[in-house]
Formats: structure tokens, C-alpha cells, sequence
């Protein structure tokens, strides 16, 4: 049961092959057996899950069932979850229960899911690794020496290690998208603005976007129509009427424009994943779509732009945290200073620190205009080399990661060379848009992401790409040794 | 652009954060190297180019003046290091 989809499982909550009871008790067992290898969650929410799914099962036999009623759900641990810690990877906010739930989290609520718990993810979601949590370094399931990606990493080991069916997770700079790639598993982020920013906790608000992680593109579909709508409470969403992302699903792909980035796939690019990428175009290109090699010329410039942005705005959102009203209070502060500057230095851990310093410096008078105005000049070229190759094409594709997982403590004392890795990812962000990642095949064992990125708004057809995609491959159906 | 050591200092000062003496050296090689990184971007000529803000290009959103939001202090507080009678405590600032 446990290896099913959460499209399959949905079937068999319909069917009554199985209760919402019996699966959640299922998964909850899984967790407590195998997780300890992992450290995919922080927190467990037994009692509320047991007691979600009985509401689940009364509303079911009751003739009151929805599309998500009884699926079992794992929240990345930055959407605030009300009387359960919302830690977001950090001693900062270990000891804080969040007094209200995210906009994510009562949607789900509302649609009658079964929260299993929380997952691990790199403190504040800085990070491709999710080895700057608080909480220890989550583990890849399919290589226990190496990391799950970052930051929504226990979020996408939970999934690829079938511990939990669906698991949200947010995406700054590709929080969603890698860790999807090197776990095996399928992951969006939405155009900016989509989902509700309103109680994710926030690190550089211009860029968030909390989005579905699953085995497949319908499962993402299920999920993201439970987690897409305008909500008032967040200043930036977008006011667009609901979609059904499943409507769409089973179009034919004829006649699709599809687009590679000949920056993306450059000889510095791993072959084997360039291979890997190149055997995925020739699937969709037998399903009757074309082909044609565009440019996307500032693609290097994303890093330094992102690498000013992220953490200019970082420094300002993280200036809330000041030992006064919630998270960690250092001990005997002697004065106010003594209070902000020691209960930081204890809460926040190194990456964290690093990125506050560098948007701080970034923000300083006299350096501003060389370099956040600098970045966010070239973050509007990065949008218009979007906009014009999506006057030819209709999809890009290209490689999720320059590499498969890398082995923990690989990278993690060279910030700047973790920073390399996001190569492929931290554009779409700048530009706004949406993206996915979809498995296509290993190296070496280790899963591969495709990449599809699509214009604004344009999530149903990514979702439709990638499940025409998923119906002719089955590598989203590969799971890790022994799970 | 490389950073030496009393560079840290005050952009720690300025963003409210304690060092260990131990961990500057440290901090002073990483932030250089971010920062040689970033100014890769100088190379490029963004002259005349309208800096991106938001995605989307969106504005603020406005609403009626009215008053929405209802008297959570208590469960707010709730979560707080120290308060006392509906305040939030902090080392004394005024002698």
C-alpha cells in the first residue's frame, strides 16, 4: 500500500479497499521504523493524524468525501501549524508553537487531509543540502552517505522513501525543484504569487512559493489544486480565478514547442546527465512535439543576482527575530543590545548568519546601487530572455542539477561552490515563473531531474507534459533499495 | 571586493549579531568569497534597465480603512519570552 501513488490511494479511500484510519496507521509505522535513517521529519503529529483520519472516514461514509479527504499530507517545517512547533530548521524557532496555521495548512485542513508530521529542511530554507538544520542532516534514501537536496529535503526523502505519500514544500531559489531531482520524485513551483505566501515563514518574499512535492504530476495536480487560489491575507498573491490542474492532464502533447536552452546543456554539463536529459527529449519528441535550441544568454548572471537578492531580503525578514516576542531569548541579556545581538548569534546557525551579513552589506548606503539595485537590473534582463523565447516555444526543458546527489560534508565548509549548484533553478525565480522537476533516469544509481519550465500561470500545461511524459517512462515508479 | 576583519565586525553590529572571536577569520573568508562571486555582475552593462522588483511587476493592493482584526493579545503573548499585564518585557532602556 505504501508504494502507491496518492492518485492510486485516493482510488482505494473511493473504493473502500482501505480506511483512511488503516492507511494513516500504516505510514505512521513506516515513519517510526524507518525514519531514524532518514531524519526526514522533526515532528510527528500521531494524534492528530489518527484523529483527521476518523473525521475522514465519518465524512466519507457520510456521502461528504472530497478529491484530498482522508490522503495523508507532511508539511515542510515553515508553514506555521497551529499548537504544533513550526521550527523552520532552527534553534531560533525550536521552542515556537505557532498560534495560527498557514494558509497551506487550513486548506488542507478544509479538504480533509491527515497531517502526518513535519519535515526536516535546512534552517530558514537556506541551503541545497538541508544539512544546516538545527535538526541534524536529513539523509538521501537512495544513498544514506548522501544529501536529499535542499532546503525541502526531508520533504522529498520522505516522499522518495515512501514514508508519506505527498509533502508540501517551498522554493526560493529551487528549495522544491532539486531536492525533487536528487530523491526520484516530482515536485513543482508555482508562478509566483499562486499559492499563499500567509504563514510560510518567510526568507526573501520577492522569490517564496510554497508548492506540491509527490510521486507523480497527477499527484501534484491533486495537490496543487487543494493549495492555488488568491488569499487577501498575502500582499503578493495572484488574484486569478481557481483552475483544475487535473483537467488537463491527458491532452495530446502533439504539436508542443519545446525549447533547449543550449546554455543548459553546454559541454561543462555532466554527460551522462546530459544524456539522460537528451533520451527524455527524444520520449516527448515520439509523443509528436518539437524541438529547438534557444538561448537563455544571462543564465550565469542568476547566481551572483540571487546570491544579492535572497539575502538582502533575508536580512530584513530575519530582523524579526530579536528575543522578544517569540523564538529563543538568550539568558540574562544585560541590555537591550546584549539581548538582539546574543539571543541572534545563539538562534541562527553559520549559513544562516552568512546570508544575513551579505544582505546587510548589500544593503548598506554607498553599496546599494552596485549591487542590489546592480541585481535587480539583470534580474529584469533574466525575464525578458525568458519572455522572448516564449514568443517561440511553449515549454523549456533542460536538466534539474549540473550533478546527482553529492555526499554529505561534500560541499558544506564552500558555500560558494553549493551556491554553483543551483545553476539551473534560481532563474526561474528571478523571472517569477513556474517550473517542475520530473525523474529520468540515474547515474551511478542516483536519480536525475528533467526540468520543464513554462510561462506565467502556466502550471496545468507543465502538469500535462510531465504525467504524457510519466504515461510512456517509469522512472517516477523507481524507488530506492528496500523501501 | 575583499572584506578584512573589522569589515565583519560592523556589518555583524549592523545586523545585530554576536560573533564568536574564533569564527570571524572564518566568516571574513566566506564573505569575501561570496562577494567575488557576486561581483560577476559588474560585467554586465545594465544601462537604462528598469531594476525587477517583483515578478510580476505587481503593485500593492489596497483595502477599505476598515477594522478587521480582532484582540488576539493573549494567544499571541502566549508565545513570548516574558510579558507581564499585556506587555512584552526587555532589559531596561531608560534609567
Amino acid at each position: 500500500m505504501h508504494t502507491k501513488s496518492l492518485t492510486e490511494l485516493a482510488a482505494a479511500l473511493n473504493s473502500g479497499t482501505v480506511s483512511s484510519v488503516e492507511l494513516t496507521q500504516a505510514f505512521l509505522e513506516r515513519i517510526t521504523a524507518l525514519d531514524p535513517k532518514f531524519n526526514s521529519f522533526i515532528t510527528t503529529t500521531p494524534e492528530i493524524a489518527l484523529g483527521q483520519a476518523k473525521a475522514a472516514d465519518a465524512a466519507r461514509a457520510s456521502g461528504r468525501a472530497g478529491d484530498y479527504t482522508g490522503l495523508p499530507i507532511a508539511h515542510k517545517d515553515l508553514f506555521c501549524t497551529e499548537g504544533v512547533r513550526t521550527s523552520c530548521g532552527s534553534k531560533m524557532l525550536d521552542n515556537f508553537e505557532s498560534p495560527y496555521d498557514a494558509t497551506v495548512v487550513a486548506k488542507f485542513k478544509a479538504a480533509g487531509a491527515v497531517m502526518l508530521g513535519k519535515t526536516n529542511m535546512d534552517e530558514f530554507a537556506m541551503g541545497s543540502s538541508n544539512e544546516s538544520s538545527f535538526y541534524g542532516a536529513c539523509r538521501n534514501p537512495w544513498d544514506t552517505q548522501r544529501v536529499p537536496g535542499g532546503s525541502s529535503g526531508g520533504s522529498a526523502a520522505a516522499v522518495a522513501a515512501r514514508l508519506t505519500p505527498a509533502a508540501t514544500g517551498s522554493d526560493t531559489g529551487g528549495s522544491i525543484r532539486q531536492p525533487a531531482a536528487l530523491c526520484g520524485i516530482t515536485g513543482i513551483k508555482p508562478t509566483y504569487g499562486r499559492v499563499s505566501r500567509y504563514g510560510m515563514v518567510a526568507y526573501a518574499s520577492s522569490l517564496d512559493q510554497g508548492g506540491p512535492m509527490a510521486q507523480t504530476a497527477e499527484d501534484c495536480a491533486l495537490m496543487l489544486n487543494v493549495m492555488a487560489g488568491f488569499d487577501k491575507m498575502d500582499s503578493t498573491s495572484a488574484q486569478r480565478d481557481a483552475e483544475d490542474y487535473r483537467a488537463k492532464l491527458n491532452d495530446s502533447i502533439a504539436g508542443l514547442r519545446i525549447g533547449i536552452p543550449k546554455e543548459y546543456l553546454s559541454d561543462d554539463l555532466d554527460p551522462q546527465i546530459a544524456e539522460r536529459v537528451q533520451a527524455a527529449i527524444r520520449e516527448l519528441e515520439t509523443l509528436g512535439a518539437s524541438v529547438k535550441e534557444i538561448s537563455l544568454p544571462r543564465t550565469r548572471m542568476s547566481i551572483p543576482a540571487y546570491y544579492i537578492i535572497a539575502p538582502a531580503e533575508a536580512s530584513s525578514n530575519l530582523s524579526r527575530f530579536d528575543g522578544v516576542r517569540y523564538g529563543h531569548r538568550c539568558d540574562n541579556p544585560k541590555d537591550l543590545m546584549d539581548l538582539y545581538t546574543r539571543t541572534r548569534q545563539e538562534g541562527f546557525g553559520a549559513e544562516v548568519k552568512r546570508r544575513i551579513m551579505v544582505g546587510t552589506y548589500a544593503l548598506c548606503a554607498g553599496y546599494y546601487d552596485a549591487y542590489y539595485n546592480k541585481a535587480q537590473q539583470i534580474r529584469r534582463l533574466i525575464q525578458q530572455d525568458f519572455l522572448a523565447a516564449f514568443n517561440e516555444v511553449d515549454v523549456i526543458l533542460g536538466p534539474t542539477t549540473p550533478h546527482p546527489a553529492f555526499k554529505l560534508g561534500e560541499k558544506s565548509n564552500d558555500p560558494v561552490s553549493m551556491y554553483m549548484e543551483d545553476i539551473f533553478t534560481l532563474s526561474l525565480n528571478l523571472a517569477g515563473l513556474p517550473g517542475m522537476s520530473v525523474p529520468c533516469g540515474t547515474v551511478s544509481g542516483l536519480p536525475v531531474g528533467l526540468q520543464l519550465i513554462g510561462n506565467y500561470f502556466d502550471e496545468a500545461k507543465l502538469l500535462n507534459v510531465a504525467h504524457q511524459f510519466q504515461q510512456v517512462t517509469d522512472w517516477h515508479k523507481h524507488a530506492p533499495t528496500g523501501i | 571586493m575583499s572584506l578584512d576583519r573589522s569589515d565583519v565586525e560592523r556589518i555583524a553590529y549592523l545586523a545585530r549579531l554576536a560573533l564568536d572571536e574564533q569564527d570571524i577569520p572564518k566568516y571574513t573568508e566566506n564573505l569575501s568569497n561570496i562577494l567575488k562571486l557576486v561581483d560577476e555582475m559588474q560585467a554586465i552593462d545594465t544601462t537604462g534597465v528598469e531594476p525587477l522588483a517583483h515578478p510580476l511587476d505587481g503593485e500593492q493592493r489596497l483595502r477599505a480603512d476598515e477594522i478587521t482584526e480582532l484582540n488576539q493579545r493573549d494567544q499571541l503573548q502566549k508565545v513570548a519570552p516574558a510579558t507581564e499585564e499585556g506587555l512584552f518585557l526587555v532589559p531596561k532602556v531608560i534609567e
